[in-house]
């Protein structure tokens, strides 16, 4: 039997992500990957998964889904959304904390109450071929993650795993990921193409997310950067967090889908401990930028990586009451199990 | 090979070593070079590296690999660094150049002062040299174009160039891969497929290469889009940069 998770409703924008795909930008094919990777690795971990399995990435609403398993365990993090159980019977389920689900079941996730992202992990992962190393979704270049686009009614998520192992449920204990306000920024490459006001404008005056933000960059409104030497460059490479400023002077910081190459000039680019935090932004929110040196991003890069080291001591276990229907558990236990790479699965091209 | 790079920071996470400003073949060269060798050291936590038209971009992990390390390691290659002329490899692009199916023809040949005949005939008697792939999946930079077809991009960008397109704008001409909105004058279409991410590699092309465009009649072009695959006629094999 098919393992999946049927798609009744697709949401907003929900795409398969895991932490990206490097190595083809010389050919032009952007990294992609999860805009906030600090919280994929969190959901992945809560479910037992490595970090870097790819789960659904959910932006504004999260999709409807119809359980297609004997046992799938789930868990979200990222902003804060109502996440709800459908059916058999309503009751609300919690970010930051896994569960699992049984045939028939459906789940809605809703729409975001904090933050722009979240993440659903499943553990096992999903069923989907790579495309030049990566589950990521490129949707502009159509490929990648579920035949490269956003989910829609009717998708069919094939599944690894048709049946979750009985074990306890894991929290993270304060329900908080890592991240920290002003976002820290390093100048360059091209900060001689502006004059020492722009730079000083850019970390004085507090920016506010415009609504023209996707997985490619963030536009900024908010005092313009004024050019010394115009604002055409020959063409170079971009970075995660770079902040392109083109000829009308409101600052775009670069995401998970930028492009590899660009010929507008990048004042600075935000640290990459700080990149997940820029991705929590929602329009409207205000930003404020601080500079730093390499030497202080290195330091916040590996603050960050020690936390993840010290994730496992963050989560707690415990065993979920008044759902646990002890008769139907060992029914099952008796007839299904992990189903391997035989099991029938819906040809994907 | 004598170069004095700068060595920039694009954040915590890539290294620009910018060898110059403008375009240039000598540039050009000496950033594929370094690409090439520093692919070749076979380094733990380098997770990319982008050959641009004037730098390269070293994307690194910096739970690996310090700035400070990473440049002292390029600096330690720059002397021995050898730029390559005898592994290029070299294409020929069949290409249909129709004023119908490719409407942008008439208007350079008329911003020109040139024939149709013209333009197709400067615009395929040249090799042109691939500096860098950038903008859209497998979109190619190719650089040589003359002087007399040479317009600025469109002030208004296209809406739509449609996929596998052979495209000018400046000193450049460049392939559209896919449909896209852009700015450059599409002149013709190739029935050859530059970008597929099932294959490996993914682009057909790669920085360092030579390509010319070879005119066809619209019963090749037929054809030859019904069989796209290994369509490029290879000059001289050699491994890819």
């Amino acid at each position: 039997m098919i393992t999946t998770l049927h798609v009744q409703q697709g949401g907003l924008h929900t795409t398969v992500q895991d932490l990206g795909r490097y190595g083809w930008q010389s050919m032009g094919v952007p990294v992609s990957g999860a805009l906030d990777a600090t919280a994929l690795r969190v959901a992945n971990t809560l479910v037992g998964n490595a970090p870097d399995v790819a789960a659904l990435e959910i932006l504004g609403t999260g999709p409807v889904l119809e359980v297609n398993a004997t046992r799938v365990r789930l868990a979200l993090a990222g902003g804060d959304a109502s996440i709800q159980l459908l059916s058999p019977s309503r009751r609300d389920l919690p970010n930051f904390e896994s569960f699992c689900l049984r045939r028939g079941d459906v789940l809605r996730i809703g729409s975001l109450t904090k933050g722009a992202v979240t993440y659903l992990a499943i553990e096992g992962g999903m069923n989907l071929p790579l495309v030049l190393g990566s589950h990521s979704t490129y949707t502009r270049g159509r490929f990648g993650g579920y035949h490269g686009r956003i989910l829609a009614s009717h998708d069919d998520l094939p599944l690894l795993m048709s049946e979750a192992p009985e074990r306890k449920e894991s929290r993270l204990r304060n329900q908080t990921l890592p991240g920290t306000l002003p976002i820290r920024i390093i100048l360059g490459p091209q900060n001689d193409f502006f004059s020492p006001e722009a730079i000083e404008t850019l970390t004085n005056s507090p920016y506010t997310v415009t609504p023209a933000v996707d997985r490619m960059g963030m536009r900024l409104d908010g005092p313009r950067l004024t050019h010394t030497r115009g604002f055409n460059i020959t063409s170079d490479g971009t970075a995660p967090g770079a902040i392109q400023v083109p000829g009308d002077g409101f600052p775009i910081i670069l995401m998970a889908d930028r492009q590899t190459t660009g010929g507008y000039p990048k004042i600075g680019c935000v640290i990459s401990s700080d990149l997940a935090t820029v991705a929590r932004l929602r329009p409207g929110d205000t930003v404020h930028f601080e500079l730093t040196s390499l030497e202080q991003a290195t330091t916040a890069r590996l603050d960050l990586e020690n936390w993840f080291a010290k994730l496992p001591s963050c989560i707690e276990f415990f065993t979920p009451s008044g759902i646990i229907d002890t008769t139907a558990l060992n029914t099952e236990n008796l007839i299904s199990g992990v189903v391997g790479a035989d099991d029938p699965i819906e040809p994907y091209t | 090979m004598s170069a004095s790079p700068r060595f920039l920071a694009n954040g915590d996470t890539v290294m620009v070593v910018e060898f110059g400003e403008g375009i240039d073949l000598k540039t050009s060269s000496q950033v594929t070079a370094l690409a090439t060798h520093i692919n070749s050291l076979g380094l733990n936590g380098i997770n990319d590296l982008v050959p641009t038209f004037r730098s390269l971009a070293i994307h690194y992990d910096p739970t690996y690999l310090s700035f400070d390390i990473l440049e002292e390691i390029v600096r330690t290659t720059l002397p021995d660094l050898k730029v390559n002329h005898h592994g290029k490899r070299e294409w020929l692009i069949p290409t249909f150049y129709d004023p119908q199916m490719s409407p942008d023809l008439m208007e350079v040949a008329e911003r020109c002062s040139l024939s149709i005949e013209e333009v197709i005939s400067l615009h395929s008697q040249v090799a042109y040299h691939v500096y860098m792939i950038g903008f859209l999946p497998g979109f190619p930079y190719l650089g040589g174009l003359a002087s007399k077809i040479s317009l600025p991009r469109k002030e208004t960008p296209s809406l739509r160039i449609p996929e596998r397109s052979v495209a000018i704008a400046e000193r450049m001409t460049a392939i559209y891969p896919n449909e896209s909105p852009g700015g450059w004058y599409a002149i013709g279409r190739t029935p050859m497929t530059f970008f597929d991410p099932l294959n490996n590699p993914p682009a057909l092309l790669a920085p360092g290469d030579q390509v010319r465009f070879k005119p066809i009649k619209r019963d090749e072009f037929d054809h030859l889009s019904g069989q796209s695959e290994h369509l490029a006629e290879q000059d001289t094999s050699g491994p890819p940069t």
